[in-house]
């Protein structure tokens, strides 16, 4: 497959970017990849850019309008400062961020460090039932590989959830 | 200050041969705040008060410097960013942003930068482990009395969502000489960056490296719990620590005229040179630190040597004599400094000269 840009050498570094059935994807060259800046996942607005779909449309057909209902943020202004407006942000322009969180970090999920206010311990007694679940069905399909993410997942619930434990 | 109580850290990198200083930071916001990247000026100043109230009367911030930005001069805050104590964006900012630096430095807590708070702990040596331990447990104080922009399926919530997750970046500053004279630098970095990791020059993101000093810090920070990175994290230095000792042995080895002759220049301009320009001397300092380590320079101090690379900085200079200087006074100042650092250091080793057919090449000199 030939790079998108150059169209000499051989694409090594793809993006794709799933929007409900729409998939779109991009595949360039390494030296491409380093001339534009995406090796560096921190170059957010270029990469948005390229994927082009956050504030082009076609995340939401109103783009134009898509506003955040808490601070006024645009997707516009995300695009030209590769910055968010304030934490319902987040939420707002949820369809469009998914997948520039996705290329850019290691999970999907946060696994870390939670506030102490923030753990109700019906919210995580919840969430970890529901993991358990999902692990033994994982386990049942032979799916290896999840599984051990869904049990570090576990753990690390657990060992936050349990007071005077270092997370 | 305290070494680090991890014997694996402090087992291979004892003297700090190579590890110069170890940081975390974390980014954190105030729920129903915007950013103050978009936030009106009232805001950020009612966020700015808020934050300075709580972060003020931590037991860690027991006769910290507390003070808005808009009361600093010029100078001030240069001296503070050359101490990596704020980032230079946060150097650039007036009315409506603020620091809190504890008293010994290790902590200092930058409001309304990027995000509302950016807290970090700094520390000499290679002791990732122990300073992440401080800034956790600052960040546990603040948040009970904040409230915290914090969602459970992104974790803690930042302007850039580049940092979104545990808003943590851990960093180590590495001295890696050898491996730049050996020409083997840019192999490290391309390994590190595959392993998800960023080599930056001396202050972060888009400086370039002076004085064969990088920065090692983690890229991503969503999907990855924060002591899990700190191990991978260590890990990964450990390695760059032992390839940097290796490209010492080896040059030592193979090309130790090379090296001799260095050092010795290096020494030669630093303690004679009457003009030394800022990026020079950060290379010579350099030169000379490994000269140091390899037993071919005696009579100066390790520390000294360290606390030249701060205190040759433009800021610090100036507030040594407590004046304004132009980059030409500085330049001579720093000249001075330095040939006083080397004015009880003996001239280093050298090589004597071994006609081609002689069965003993290269011998070495004496040291005076």
């Amino acid at each position: 497959m030939l790079c998108d840009f150059c169209k000499e050498n051989e694409a090594t570094v793809h993006f794709s970017q799933v929007v409900g059935e729409k998939v779109s994807k991009i595949d360039i060259c390494e030296a491409c990849a380093k001339a534009k800046g995406f090796t560096d996942p921190g170059n957010i607005a270029m990469l948005g850019d390229v994927l082009g779909e956050f504030g082009s449309g076609q995340v939401a057909p109103d783009a134009e309008g898509l506003r955040c209902p808490v601070c006024g943020f645009t997707q516009a202004n995300f695009k030209k400062q590769g910055r968010l407006g304030c934490s319902a942000c987040y939420e707002t322009f949820e369809p469009g961020l998914r997948p520039l969180l996705k290329a850019m970090h290691k999970g999907e999920r946060h696994v870390g460090k939670t506030p102490r206010k923030a753990v109700t311990s019906e919210e995580s007694s919840e969430h970890l039932k529901q993991l358990e679940k999902e692990l033994s069905r994982a386990i049942k399909d032979e799916r290896f590989e999840h599984a051990a993410q869904l049990r570090d997942e576990i753990r690390a619930l657990q060992a936050r959830t349990s007071p005077g434990t270092l997370v | 200050m305290k070494p680090s109580d991890t014997p694996l850290e402090g087992e291979v990198d004892g003297g700090r041969l190579v590890v110069m200083s170890s940081r975390v930071r974390l980014a954190r916001n105030l729920s129903g705040a915007p950013f103050p990247g978009w936030a009106k000026k009232a805001d950020r100043q009612k966020s700015l008060e808020s934050i300075k109230a709580v972060a003020r009367i931590l037991p860690e911030m027991n006769g910290a410097l507390v003070r808005s930005m808009d009361e600093f001069t010029a100078l001030e805050k240069q001296l503070l960013v050359e101490r990596h104590l704020i980032s230079r964006e946060h150097a650039a900012k007036t009315v409506g942003s603020g620091v809190v630096i504890s008293e010994s430095e290790v902590i200092s807590v930058m409001i309304n930068e990027e995000d509302h708070l950016r807290m970090q702990a700094l520390m000499p040596g290679f002791c990732l482990r122990e300073v992440w331990q401080v800034i956790d447990r600052v960040d546990s104080e603040l948040e009970e009395h904040l409230n915290y922009a914090y969602s459970s399926k992104l974790g803690y919530l930042t302007a850039c969502p580049t940092n979104v997750g545990t808003g943590m970046r851990a960093s180590a500053m590495l001295h890696l000489p050898a491996l730049v004279l050996a020409e083997q630098i840019n192999q490290i970095i391309q390994a590190v960056n595959k392993l998800g990791l960023a080599v930056r020059g001396l202050y972060g993101e888009g400086t370039e490296a002076s004085g064969n000093l990088f920065q090692v810090s983690n890229q991503t920070t969503l999907g990855e719990r924060e002591a899990d990175l700190i191990e991978r994290l260590t890990k990964v230095i450990l390695q760059i620590i032992e390839h940097e000792k290796n490209a010492r042995q080896a040059l030592m080895e193979k090309r130790p005229q090379m090296i001799y002759d260095q050092v010795g220049r290096a020494y030669g301009v630093l303690g004679n040179a009457c003009v030394q320009s800022s990026k020079e001397a950060m290379n010579l300092l350099s030169v000379l630190r490994l000269g140091l380590d390899l037993g071919l320079v005696q009579g100066v101090d390790r520390k000294n040597i360290d606390d030249m690379f701060l205190l040759t900085q433009p800021a610090h200079l100036q507030k040594h004599v407590n004046q304004k200087l132009t980059a030409e006074q500085r330049d001579v100042m720093r000249a001075s400094l330095l040939r006083d650092m080397l004015k009880d250091a003996g001239r280093p080793k050298t090589m004597l000269f071994a006609p081609p057919d002689s069965p003993e090449p290269g011998r070495e000199g004496s040291a005076s």
